[in-house]
């Protein structure tokens, strides 16, 4: 039963026994083997498991960026199955904003360039762009180095960029797979007050960790291990996560 | 299509800041192309000019004078059924435009006399060697296609009379006057003066063989008496119209015949050319000329598309992760493609421009360090280099792009 510490928004998320399978010569590797979730507008969701659990085959899923060997996805209502790849391609532009625990910017760009991107694929011209990536750099506290190229700034302040580029969309959903997991815990910290902030804001966000300190912000929490869903909470239970980690 | 401009441009800003940050990479790759757009416009040049060198040389014959002789202008397998016929004589010219005055309707104009040797000329302490000297009559300037620097053609009274008076190639005053005038001096050739009435204008070289300019003309009579005795000789014959050549070729050897006085059972013993059929003869081998040079510069080109081919594709396998992140932005696939093509033919329209500037400088310093050698820059090669340039681009970017605009996102993301 899922519950949550305020009203939510309709249905964004909608998965039904998802299985994915990597076939690796001989071997077939099952990272997912029925998972069913059902995420909303608003919410904050932090997904955990140990390494290997199937998070981030999971988190690409959920992000149009994979697809289910078997299993249903519908996203704001839509089958993702069928649509083709350039309605894949406006999805992940428009009601994703991505963000990546090795940051992913382009290396050679500002931050401004950087966040500008996803509207360069949003086909929106140049001056609203501007307009938008500095609104949103000022948003992440960054307005004073739009100009930096990423090995000019922090890691946090890499991380920063990389959130105003998922936000500049105004997508429906964030999703972050380990988003501090190149960060010390200060910054780490920082980061995640950032995505409380979002949060407060009105953003849908999933969270990938396997830090209870991190998934600790979030309003729910789902706990997979190999590849199956083992628990799916209201708020964060240190306690049964506690006892999901120290499993053999 | 707004859409499509839209990306075009934003791909090209993309591409322009990957070649800035590649600058070493780009500047090597775009090399391949400038040597290979320099060899195709160089050798397309070079055709262009041997084609314009061929044309200029075969209008020297004129394309409405027959010239009867004793060898024909093609390669014969039977030499030896040539060697053993009769020499033309001088003297035929006359007795064919006695024919061709009593012939009505004729198709032929008059017959001209020509006959020659290589000799020296003098003039003071200066000599030329090797001077193409020829013996003919006044008329002989209306077979001719030469125009005069300075002076006239000799004329009938001097003919007839075979005074000792000649016109001179424009390399033989060249050489003999560097700075005077040469008219109504007197060059030494065998020994004997001829005084000069006129200088023909430049007209190049035969081919790029044999100098045309390096030539004295005087009256047949004078050739004769201080040249050579027999009288040996080509004849030439000017036709009324161009267009019925046939015709007049078929009256001509006719005339030939009753000449030579050959029963009709004799084959001709005496060829009857003209212009055309020396340029059947040559084009082949012009044409020929002008594949393989094309081919074997076209294979420079080969080699730096194969570079841009190559270096498209380590771009792409180095960006695999830019790719992923590109795509989870939401870049379609021929979004990824339009990338990576224009990158490729950006590179190889600038090897294009930066090649074809080079080749135009280069045929600039040819054409003042060998005036002879024949170059020929034109605006149709501008543009089919860029066509070249780009066409390559586009080839050699396809299958890396299209590589790149395959990529799994997920895969690519995970790439190291
Ligand atoms: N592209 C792939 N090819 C083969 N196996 C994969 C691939 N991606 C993930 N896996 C496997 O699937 C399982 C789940 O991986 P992943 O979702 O990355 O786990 P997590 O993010 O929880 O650490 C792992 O056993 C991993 O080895
Ligand atoms: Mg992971």
């Amino acid at each position: 039963m899922v519950t949550s510490t305020r009203p939510v928004g309709p249905l964004v998320i909608d998965i039904e026994n998802i299985t994915k399978d990597y076939v690796m010569g001989e071997e077939t590797v099952h990272a997912l083997r029925g998972v069913s979730l059902q995420i909303h507008k608003t919410e904050y969701i932090a997904i955990m498991g140990p390494s290997g659990s199937g998070k981030s085959t999971l988190m690409n899923m959920l992000g149009c960026l994979d697809t289910p060997t078997s299993g249903r996805y519908e996203f704001n209502g839509k089958n993702v199955a069928e649509m083709n790849d350039d309605e894949l391609a406006a999805i992940r532009n428009r009601e994703i904003g991505f963000v990546f625990q090795t940051f992913n910017l382009l290396p050679r760009s500002t931050s401004l360039r950087n966040v500008e991107l996803p509207l360069i694929y949003a086909g929106i011209d140049p001056d609203t762009r501007e307009e938008m990536a500095t609104h949103v750099l000022h948003e992440v506290g960054l307005g004073d180095r739009m100009n930096h190229k990423p090995n000019e700034l922090s890691g946090g302040q890499r991380q920063r960029v990389a959130v105003a580029r998922a936000l500049v969309n105004k997508p429906s959903i964030i999703l972050a797979d380990e988003p501090t997991g190149n960060l010390d815990s200060k910054t780490g910290e920082e980061i995640m007050a950032l995505f409380e902030d979002l949060y407060q804001r009105g953003n849908t966000i999933i969270l990938v960790t396997h830090e209870r300190d991190i998934a600790v912000h979030a309003r729910r929490t789902v706990h997979l291990r190999d590849g199956l869903i083992e628990t799916d909470h209201a708020g964060f239970i240190p306690e049964l996560d506690l006892v999901a980690l120290e499993r053999p | 299509m707004r859409r499509f401009l839209y990306e075009l441009s934003e791909s090209w800003k993309i591409a322009a800041s990957q070649m800035r940050s590649n600058l070493t990479r780009s500047a090597l790759t775009a090399l391949g192309v400038i040597i290979g757009i320099v060899a195709v416009t160089l050798m397309g040049t070079a055709i262009g000019g041997i084609q314009v060198g061929f044309d200029k040389s075969m209008s020297i014959f004129g394309d409405d004078v027959l010239y009867v002789g004793q060898w024909p202008w093609r390669k014969v397998d039977d030499w030896w059924n040539y060697r053993d016929r009769k020499k033309i004589k001088t003297e035929y010219a006359d007795a064919l435009n006695r024919m061709i005055a009593m012939t009505p309707n004729s198709n032929l104009m008059i017959a001209i006399p020509t006959s020659s040797v290589i000799r020296s000329v003098k003039y003071a302490d200066s000599e030329v060697s090797n001077v193409l000297v020829r013996g003919t009559v006044s008329d002989y300037i209306i077979t001719s296609t030469f125009d005069f620097k300075e002076g006239r053609f000799f004329n009938d009274l001097e003919s007839r009379g075979g005074a000792n008076v000649c016109v001179v190639g424009y390399d033989v005053a060249d050489a003999l006057f560097p700075s005077a005038s040469p008219i109504d001096k007197s060059v030494l050739i065998n020994g004997q003066p001829f005084k000069i009435v006129g200088v023909i204008a430049r007209q190049g070289s035969f081919l790029g063989l044999f100098s045309l300019d390096s030539i004295v003309v005087m009256p047949l009579p004078a050739f004769q008496k201080y040249f050579t005795a027999k009288s040996e000789a080509d004849i030439l014959v000017k036709v009324k119209d161009k267009t019925k050549l046939a015709e007049a070729k078929d009256e001509l050897g006719g005339l030939m015949r009753r000449v030579r006085g050959l029963p009709p059972e004799k084959k001709d013993d005496f060829s009857i050319n003209e212009q055309q059929a020396l340029k059947s003869t040559l084009d082949p081998i012009k044409n020929s000329i002008a594949v393989a040079g094309l081919f074997i510069t076209g294979l420079s080109l080969f080699v730096g598309a194969i570079g841009i081919m190559n270096i498209t594709f380590v771009s792409v396998k180095e960006r695999t992760k830019e790719i992923g992140t590109r795509k989870a932005l939401g870049a379609r696939r021929r979004t990824i493609l339009l990338q990576f093509l224009i990158e490729s033919t950006a590179l190889c329209l600038l090897g294009g421009i930066i090649g074809l500037g080079f080749a135009f400088a280069m045929c600039f310093l040819i054409g003042i360090a060998f005036p002879s050698f024949p170059t020929q820059f034109s605006t149709g090669l501008v543009v089919i280099s860029m066509v070249v340039s780009v066409m390559t681009g586009l080839i050699s970017g396809f299958a890396p792009a299209w590589t790149a605009s395959r990529l799994d996102p997920v895969t690519a993301l995970r790439y190291e």
